[in-house]
């Protein structure tokens, strides 16, 4: 008898036991797929032969159109574009009734971190996360370590790039090392592949070397960026100077020492009569010069981040380092003058200043915090919600200023879906609603205060040649 | 019997009854600060570590003397002795702290929203000593808790806050404090010390004193850090006693009786004269002593929501 109680005992602690590992390991297991899940969030397939996009909206910025349009494609090359194309005539249907199709979208501000930074970010990863923003070409920013200055640089750059589906063009430093004292070789660089010219994370603080800047780069017929900004007027600032510092306490950066930088360029532009390009616009001031600039017909373009058209320096009552960037968060008057230069072509771009920061360079305290803020997966959601869907944009506007006003800028090709052209579109779907998570990002930094926000319009292919990349 | 906060990082959005509540406890500890015998047994076996990142020694030794009376156990830390200066991360070293299992964290840091951050870090209820030029609310709440003594009450009382407003954590504090419990406020300094969106603050401001004196049953001065003269915000401190300075002439003019606050430490004959300072309307005093009382006070009812 006892012997039974006991061997009855043992059994239901084997089973209960067994049961109790199976469970435990399946939880473990599903764990892990939930990690997983980022790598098949992505699919990238080849798409030879003859395809045939079928249903789709086509929006073409180079004819200002949108049309429903069937487009058939021969070994990633546009073949055909009608109203209609017969099914027989494509190997495969790639059905898109209710998507929009565009030229792939350009992001002409991003820092990539390589060389110097890679666990921020390489040329890979970053174009991982471009590929799921919608973006198939992107400009990355010189003020990595070493700084992109020399030709051997710039080839770097395009070396490391040259098997990734984006095109990756390097912007060069305008002065040698990012020092501010000499400039660099612009004509060598522009032979090796930079597009444009820039000491991005500081400005040119010289009056003297922004003028010899502007000047010589007539000869390569180039824009000069400068990150506008009044060194001396920030004075250590970390916040914009206004309601929030005067609260919080934080000290200021005032919209003046942008402004006044924006207007010393704006000046020499004229002067010299070159080309000169404002990144990430911030104040209402700022706006406002660069709409009388262009009335004068300074040879100025300029573009908005999708942060500051999102955000206000409200964020920052919270203290939280992921709304720091340079130039800060500004006010709600300040956003809405983006907003309206954004109408009537004042600003020219959605750039987004893509900057990745491992967490530990965040996790500190606000005046420590690297400024930043991942960009290339939020910006179109982003931009569709608070521009699109608040009637402030139309699709087209949009688009125009995610593709074919970068493109001018920075001279570079898009698609202008004629027969005999390779293929590279972003195709989207504007009534899709979504929430931006972590699973969202492929950048290797998740530095973004848009975690759990929700939108409507989001990016689902992108094609680009004979390569199909599909985004979950 | 417990506030509806957790942690006091500062007295922007803490609500009316907290703050009175805080004031009911430390007047009943202010009595037990009078007794022979001045220790009670009420935090024995809560640890409670004291962070100063910053040099400190009126507040570090007020906040020391509170855990005293309550018979708490206590661990001192500050930047110099620590191991910042061997480049650990300030993320780091708190959490190491906490990892030996504290209860409560007072902490005084240089940059502000620093202490609202690094509890993000700790398992331990957080009260701030000050950061930087963000919020002081121990300080306020010991200046109204003197306030409340002198005049009964604070509502609708007058009050005048005169000095470096834009890089003062002690007025913010008092700022968002007294608005909360129904004075009135004019802030008073030279147009270089007020921030650039003062009405963001929602009170009054002007930049002449005798306005301010007039308007005041209560001024609380501040300190002017010798520093600023040299950073271009000030010309010397000698125009600055001229024109802001809480003068024995000055004061001699005026037609009300106006009782003096100050934080401390004070430049006697620049924002205030020794006459003024040590003169029967003045009750700084008074106010460490409160500040005692008002830390024990806090110390107690947040360590009782743990």
């Amino acid at each position: 008898m006892v012997l039974l109680l006991e061997w009855l005992f043992y059994f239901y602690f084997l089973v209960i036991g067994k049961l109790w590992y199976e469970f435990q390991r399946f939880v473990r297991l599903s764990k892990r797929l939930d990690k997983l899940i980022p790598e098949i969030m992505m699919k990238k397939s080849d798409l030879k032969g003859k395809v045939l996009l079928q249903g789709g909206k086509v929006v073409n910025p180079s004819s200002d159109s949108i049309q429903k349009q069937d487009i058939l494609l021969d070994d990633g090359k546009i073949a055909l574009v009608e109203q209609e194309i017969e099914e027989e005539k494509a190997d495969k249907v790639i059905e898109l009734t209710d998507r929009v199709i565009a030229p792939g979208f350009i992001d002409i501000h991003t820092h990539l971190r390589e060389p110097g930074q890679e666990d921020s970010e390489t040329i890979r990863s970053g174009a991982q996360a471009a590929l799921a923003g919608g973006f198939t070409q992107i400009c990355c920013m010189p003020n990595t370590i070493p700084p992109i200055s020399t030709e051997g640089d710039v080839l770097f750059v395009k070396n490391k790039a040259q098997n990734l589906e984006v095109k990756v063009h390097p912007v060069a430093s305008i002065t040698k090392g990012r020092a501010g004292k000499e400039l660099s070789e612009f004509s060598e660089l522009v032979e090796a592949g930079a597009v444009a010219f820039s000491d991005d994370g500081s400005p040119v603080e010289s009056s003297q070397i922004m003028r010899n800047a502007l000047e010589y780069s007539k000869i390569v017929d180039r824009p000069i960026v400068n990150h506008s900004v009044d060194q001396d007027l920030k004075n250590g600032g970390i916040i914009n100077e206004g309601k929030v510092s005067a609260q919080t306490g934080l000290n200021g950066n005032p919209p003046i020492a942008e402004e006044i930088m924006v207007q010393r360029d704006l000046k020499i532009a004229e002067f010299t009569d070159a080309k000169l390009h404002i990144p990430h616009v911030t104040t209402k001031g700022a706006v406002e010069l660069i709409r009388q600039a262009k009335e004068r017909g300074v040879k100025v373009s300029a573009e908005a981040t999708p942060h500051h058209l999102s955000l206000t320096e409200e964020y920052l009552k919270t203290f939280d380092t992921r709304g720091k960037v340079a130039p800060p968060l500004r006010e709600e008057k300040d956003q809405q003058a983006l907003i309206q230069g954004l109408k009537d072509g004042t600003i020219d771009v959605i750039a987004t200043d893509h900057a990745p920061h491992t967490y530990n360079k965040k996790e500190t305290t606000l005046d420590l915090a690297a400024y930043g803020m991942i960009g290339m997966e939020s910006a179109f959601g982003l931009m569709m919600d608070n521009l699109v869907n608040k009637n402030e944009l139309s699709i087209l506007e949009l688009v125009k200023k995610f593709t074919i006003n970068p493109a001018q800028i920075m001279e570079l090709d898009i698609c202008r879906f004629q027969p005999g052209e390779k293929a590279e579109f972003t195709i989207f779907d504007e009534n899709e609603w979504w929430v931006f998570n972590e699973e969202s990002v492929y950048s290797k930094s998740k530095n973004t205060p848009f975690f759990g926000t929700e939108m409507t319009g989001r990016v689902k292919k992108v094609i680009i040649g004979d390569r199909v990349i599909e985004i979950y | 019997m417990s506030l509806s906060i957790n942690n006091l990082f500062g007295l922007e959005g803490v609500p009316k009854e907290d703050i009175n509540q805080i004031f009911d406890t430390a007047f009943s500890f202010r009595e037990v600060l009078e007794r022979e015998v001045k220790k009670v047994p009420t935090l024995k076996g809560i640890t409670i570590v004291n962070l100063f990142f910053e040099p400190s020694t009126r507040t570090k030794n007020s906040f020391a003397l509170a855990e005293k009376r309550l018979s708490a156990d206590t661990v001192n830390f500050s930047a110099s002795s620590s191991s910042l200066k061997k480049g650990e991360s300030l993320k780091d070293t708190v959490q190491n702290l906490c990892a030996m299992k504290l209860d409560v964290v007072v902490m005084r840091h240089s940059v502000p929203g620093s202490v609202r951050m690094l509890s993000k870090f700790v398992d331990a209820v957080v009260i701030n000593a000050g950061d930087g030029t963000h919020e002081h609310p121990t300080q306020a709440l010991l200046d109204m808790m003197s306030l409340k003594e002198k005049f009964g009450k604070i509502e609708d009382l007058n009050i005048a806050i005169i000095g470096d407003i834009k890089h003062s954590r002690v007025a913010r504090s008092n700022i968002y404090g007294l608005k909360t419990m129904g004075a009135n406020i004019k802030i008073c300094g030279p147009p270089t010390f007020m921030p650039a969106d003062v009405e963001a603050l929602g009170v009054d401001y002007t930049y002449d004193i005798d306005e301010a004196l007039n308007f005041a049953d209560a001024v609380n001065v501040l300190r002017i850090q010798k520093e600023r003269q040299g950073s271009g915000l000030l010309p010397s401190m000698r125009e600055y006693r001229q024109e802001f300075g809480l003068t024995k002439e000055r004061m001699n003019n005026l037609e009300n009786k106006v009782t003096i606050l100050h934080p401390g430490p004070m430049n006697r004959q620049i924002e205030i004269d020794s006459e003024v300072a040590d003169g029967e309307n003045s009750i700084i005093l008074e106010q460490v002593l409160n500040g005692v009382a008002i830390r024990m006070a806090v110390l107690f009812l947040l360590s009782g929501n743990r």
